[in-house]
């Protein structure tokens, strides 16, 4: 439902009614087969919002060339024919005549069982920093328009430009934290979380963008890589000469002719500089969308001060009303990974509290009866895509048309301007029947992206889906030879002879499927691995969780508190009874995987519980093995008793506050095995722990002296709020260069921690009586389970996740999941997020009891002699050696492939020096007559 | 019924669907996409965020 605004909710969990209001496209989505050309003679430009005003679009627009659905849209408020009457420039040369001026808002009422808000963020307006001169000075760009800057899509196709002068810039800086972290003028008290990160991607990949050599400063308070591979990116971005400067200018003053910037700043030496740049970014900070009063108003929901929503550490996309979930930027700023990790953790929510209605009204599609193609002479269509003017503007696609029809066992070819539009799927079925055609070539785009739709149109027109062909035209033509018309023609036709060649010795293929286990396995008991077993079981999956010891919550135990205040143990204790009673859950403890066979839908594995055997089946699995403190041996840790870590003085303040505020002085040393060469990593919770720990001091004895040593404070989100408490209430933030670290001695009695003042730049001697070290998070050894399920850990022994930004939970082994410490260090919020993202894409595999698989698979042939070469090079671990015997009862080897395992990607088949593995689809004759073909001249 | 096309609405509506729920996807814009639409690459793979 797009152009489409909620006015009014209803009701309550499992039966809410949401009124709509669909707003006027003016254009029918059913007869737009997105041409484009009402756009192309549409005579009203308008600055466009997808490039934030810097290109223009037509009042007849999409939002960007891939935009879904791929349908344009007029825009009311500056057609000119609903200025003054006249124009219909679109509606004349409409082929389709899908424009509908008449066309009014709907309301429609939808009942839903329950609602997930994703309104997203809105980015901060510099405007009101009169000193940033962002309206005056054309040459200071917010990071978003910058980003359409860099964009191949954006007004500059690319090539990086200035806007004064549409030169390319020389010196390019970026100043962070605009609209973050500052409560002057804008009341934004929280880090955005993700300006740090997006700034040094730009600063990194802005040589892509321009053809010299290009020098770039990035100015900041405490550049915060928190996530996973963060850091490492942030070290490379250094060692690659981007300049990071400590420092804040105050005012953005014209350049020459009102061009670029000068900026004078003090850096970390007290010194004064002035320096000029061709261009200046703003990092813009991420808010509250401006919906979002509105919004949590017409759903009773509660906001926070910053009108995030409100959630509860240990319930992290549950709004405060049942029924409602939350995910992305407005339950708080955060990057790409961790939004979808809430997005899919909303959807198990969701899930859970519809679990009843499951399938209820989901629909299974039917197919006629296949026709056996078996002796029939091929029999071959070609659709050739003009693809609006994507392919069309290039390439001449109706004599590419033409040449078709000329080639060997094509009997109907036809020119479409979009094969892919629905009313082309009709047609195509249509002229299957028609012709009698049992082989189908669409020269079109990717595979990738269309292929699924024309195999679904095969298969509705009673043809296997397997017998259709693609040429990518478009991708690997028209894109990549626009100024060369002629021959990207020449090649279409070779590419349109060769899929011709192919499709013909195509063969109908079996489709593939398999049984499901709708049962799960959760290896570890600790938060991540408790919501994780609860989530699946209240799914209403039989559920096998194991623990490595004799009871369940790991780490949550040693927690007092969590950065919102709530208590952890008793909701550990909830959870552990929770998860015991569950009629759905088997907890072994003192259990260990011992083995591990089968593959996603149908995993066997035997477990040993307390020394017994136990056998589990499962059709996913999700790991949760954990992580613990780094003990160090570095700042006297073990040797003076009044040096902890972490979790020891969380256990002392515990036991004895009382004499814990007779302290004088405690200093927290940052970054204790985290940050160095031997773990190039950030253990992302640390910071706001020692702020919070210092807080809890401060409220035991305000006259404690607290000094916290830090590289940066990471307090990233709303836990900036934290940090800004802390200076209120005079704890010391001295900072330290990992060149210059702390030094600890005992000097007589006394434990005395040296370091230079980042300010003064004179040494500075603290007589502590207490000392704390921010330790590094390590993952628990996860060796053996990696050799059973082939799976990946990185560099410091973190399980490795199928995509970084996309795929956040999913492992690289199909039906595998992850949460927890076992991924990266977090903190319980993002652990049971992660948790319940883990039960929704675990939900997804076992929802059904048959999943269809793709008939691609590597298949062995007469011609294997079992040598195993391609065992060893299969990457899915999908080929094994069996034996068999002969008619005589001679014994030989030869290979066997798991179908769910397969992925065909034919390894094996380049591997094999004889023919004896041959992948279907892609079989050696297929292939051998595409080259043939590519080899003949048109 | 899921309120916003960006990459979280996105993937919510996409697991729910797959999980067999019928879901509404509501976005007031004309298209999906969101904000990661808008962006070139995302680190740290460098990846087209289209």
């Amino acid at each position: 439902m797009t152009l489409s605004e909620v006015v009014k909710v209803d009701g309550a969990m499992g039966n809410f009614t949401v009124t709509v209001q669909q707003n006027p496209r003016y254009i029918d989505m059913e007869k737009c087969i997105a041409c484009g050309l009402c756009a192309e003679k549409c005579p009203k430009k308008v600055p466009s919002e997808f490039d934030y005003g810097m290109g223009n679009r037509k009042a007849a627009y999409i939002l960007y060339g891939q935009a879904v659905p791929l349908k344009y849209a007029i825009d009311a408020d500056t057609c000119i024919y609903f200025k003054n009457g006249k124009c219909k420039a679109c509606e004349k040369f409409c082929p389709t005549g899908a424009v509908n001026f008449a066309d009014t808002a709907k309301t429609v009422e939808v009942n839903v069982g329950a609602v997930v808000l994703t309104p997203g963020f809105k980015p901060f307006d510099p405007s009101i920093f009169d000193y940033y001169n962002y309206q005056q000075l054309p040459d200071v760009v917010t990071s978003l328009e910058y980003e359409r800057l860099l964009s191949a899509s954006g007004p500059c196709m690319g090539h990086l430009v200035r806007p004064s002068d549409q030169t390319e810039p020389k010196k390019i800086a970026w100043l962070q934290c605009v609209g973050s972290r500052g409560i002057n003028k804008c009341d934004n008290g929280f880090c955005s979380s993700v300006c740090c990160m997006y700034a040094i991607k730009q600063a990194i990949v802005t040589k892509e963008h321009t053809t010299g050599d290009v020098s770039q400063t990035i100015f900041y308070m405490d550049i915060r890589s928190h996530g996973k591979e963060f850091e490492k990116y942030y070290v490379d971005a250094e060692k690659k000469g981007i300049r990071f400067l400590r420092s804040r200018p105050h005012t953005f003053i014209p350049g020459k002719e009102g061009k670029g910037v000068k900026l004078e700043y003090v850096d970390e030496t007290g010194n004064l500089f002035t320096e000029e740049f061709d261009m200046m970014v703003m990092s813009i900070g991420l808010e509250a969308p401006a919906s979002a009063k509105d919004l949590a108003a017409k759903l009773g929901i509660e906001l926070d001060k910053y009108n995030f929503a409100k959630c509860s550490s240990f319930d992290p996309v549950q709004a405060s009303k049942d029924g409602i979930y939350v995910a992305g930027c407005f339950q708080a700023p955060k990057d790409i990974p961790q939004s979808v990790v809430e997005a899919s953790s909303a959807a198990a929510k969701a899930s859970i509290a519809l679990a009843e209605a499951k399938g209820s009204l989901a629909k299974t599609k039917t197919y006629p009866a296949e026709q056996d193609v078996a002796g029939q002479e091929p029999k071959v269509g070609v659709f050739v895509c003009s693809c609006g003017i994507n392919i069309a503007g290039v390439v001449d696609v109706k004599d590419v048309a033409e040449y078709a029809k000329g080639l060997p066992n094509v009997v109907y070819v036809e020119n479409n301007m979009f094969t892919c539009s629905a009313d082309t799927q009709v047609l195509i079925a249509e002229k299957i029947k028609e012709h009698g055609l049992n082989r189908v070539v669409i020269a079109a785009c990717t595979p990738r992206t269309h292929e699924p739709l024309f195999k679904d149109t095969l298969r509705e027109a009673g043809l296997n889906e397997y017998l259709v062909e693609m040429a990518n035209i478009r991708n690997q033509n028209s894109w990549v030879h626009a100024n060369d018309p002629v021959k990207a023609t020449a090649k279409a036709k070779d590419q349109v002879r060769m899929a011709v060649a192919k499709v013909s010795l195509l063969t109908p293929l079996e489709y593939l499927s398999l049984d499901v286990v709708q049962q799960a396995l959760v290896i570890g008991g600790g938060l991540s691995g408790m919501t994780a077993a609860l989530g699946l079981a209240d799914q209403g999956f039989e559920t096998v969780l194991l623990e490595k010891t004799e009871r369940l919550g790991g780490n949550a135990w040693n927690l007092n508190s969590t950065w919102k205040g709530e208590e952890v143990v008793p909701q550990v204790e909830k959870m552990v009874q929770k998860v015991e009673s569950h009629p759905k859950i088997t907890v072994y403890k003192k259990a260990e995987l011992k083995t591990c066979v089968g593959s996603v839908g149908n995993f066997v594995s035997d477990v040993s519980v307390n020394g017994e055997t136990k056998v589990v089946k499962y059709g996913a699995a999700v790991v949760c093995t954990g992580g613990k403190e780094y003990k160090p041996t570095e700042y006297l840790h073990g040797q003076d008793q009044r040096v902890y870590t972490h979790s020891e003085f969380d256990a002392l303040m515990r036991k004895d506050s009382a004499e814990l505020a007779k302290s004088e002085s405690v200093v927290f040393i940052q970054c204790v095995g985290s940050r160095e060469p031997e773990r190039p990593y950030c253990s992302r919770v640390c910071c706001t722990h020692s702020v919070e720990s210092a807080l809890k001091l401060k409220k035991l004895n305000p006259n404690m002296n607290i000094y916290v040593l830090n590289r940066d404070i990471r307090t990233y989100g709303v836990r900036e709020d934290l940090y800004t408490e802390a200076r209120k209430q005079g704890v010391i933030f001295v900072r330290y260069e990992l060149e210059k670290k702390p030094q600890v001695s005992k000097q007589g009695d006394d434990l005395i921690v040296e370091i230079e003042d980042h300010i003064l730049h004179r040494p500075l001697k603290i007589k502590a009586d207490r000392l704390v070290l921010a330790s590094a998070i390590i993952a628990n050894e996860s060796k053996n389970l990696v050799e059973l399920y082939k799976c990946a850990t990185n560099s410091e022994g973190f399980l490795t996740e199928a995509h970084p930004k996309l795929r956040p939970v999913d492992m690289s082994v199909d039906g595998l999941f992850l949460a927890g410490l076992c991924h990266y260090p977090k903190p319980i919020d993002e652990a049971i997020a992660q948790a319940q993202a883990a039960v929704s894409r675990a939900g997804v595999i076992l929802a059904k009891s048959v999943m269809p698989l793709d008939s691609i698979k590597s298949v062995v042939t007469d011609k294997c002699d079992g040598c195993a070469l391609c065992v060893d090079t299969c990457p899915y671990f999908a080929i094994k050696l069996v034996s068999y015997a002969d008619e005589d009862g001679r014994e030989h080897k030869r290979i066997e492939t798991d179908k769910a395992l397969c992925k065909g990607c034919g390894i094996c088949m380049a591997t094999c020096p004889k023919g004896g593995v041959n992948v279907m689809g892609f079989t050696y004759n297929q292939i051998k007559a595409q080259i043939y073909s590519a080899l003949q001249s048109a | 019924m899921v309120v916003g096309g960006g990459i979280a609405g996105m993937q919510t509506a996409l697991d729910l669907a797959e999980s067999g729920f019928y879901v509404y996807l509501v976005e007031k814009q004309a298209g999906i996409g969101g904000v990661m639409a808008q962006l070139d690459k995302t680190f740290p793979t460098n990846d087209c965020a289209m």
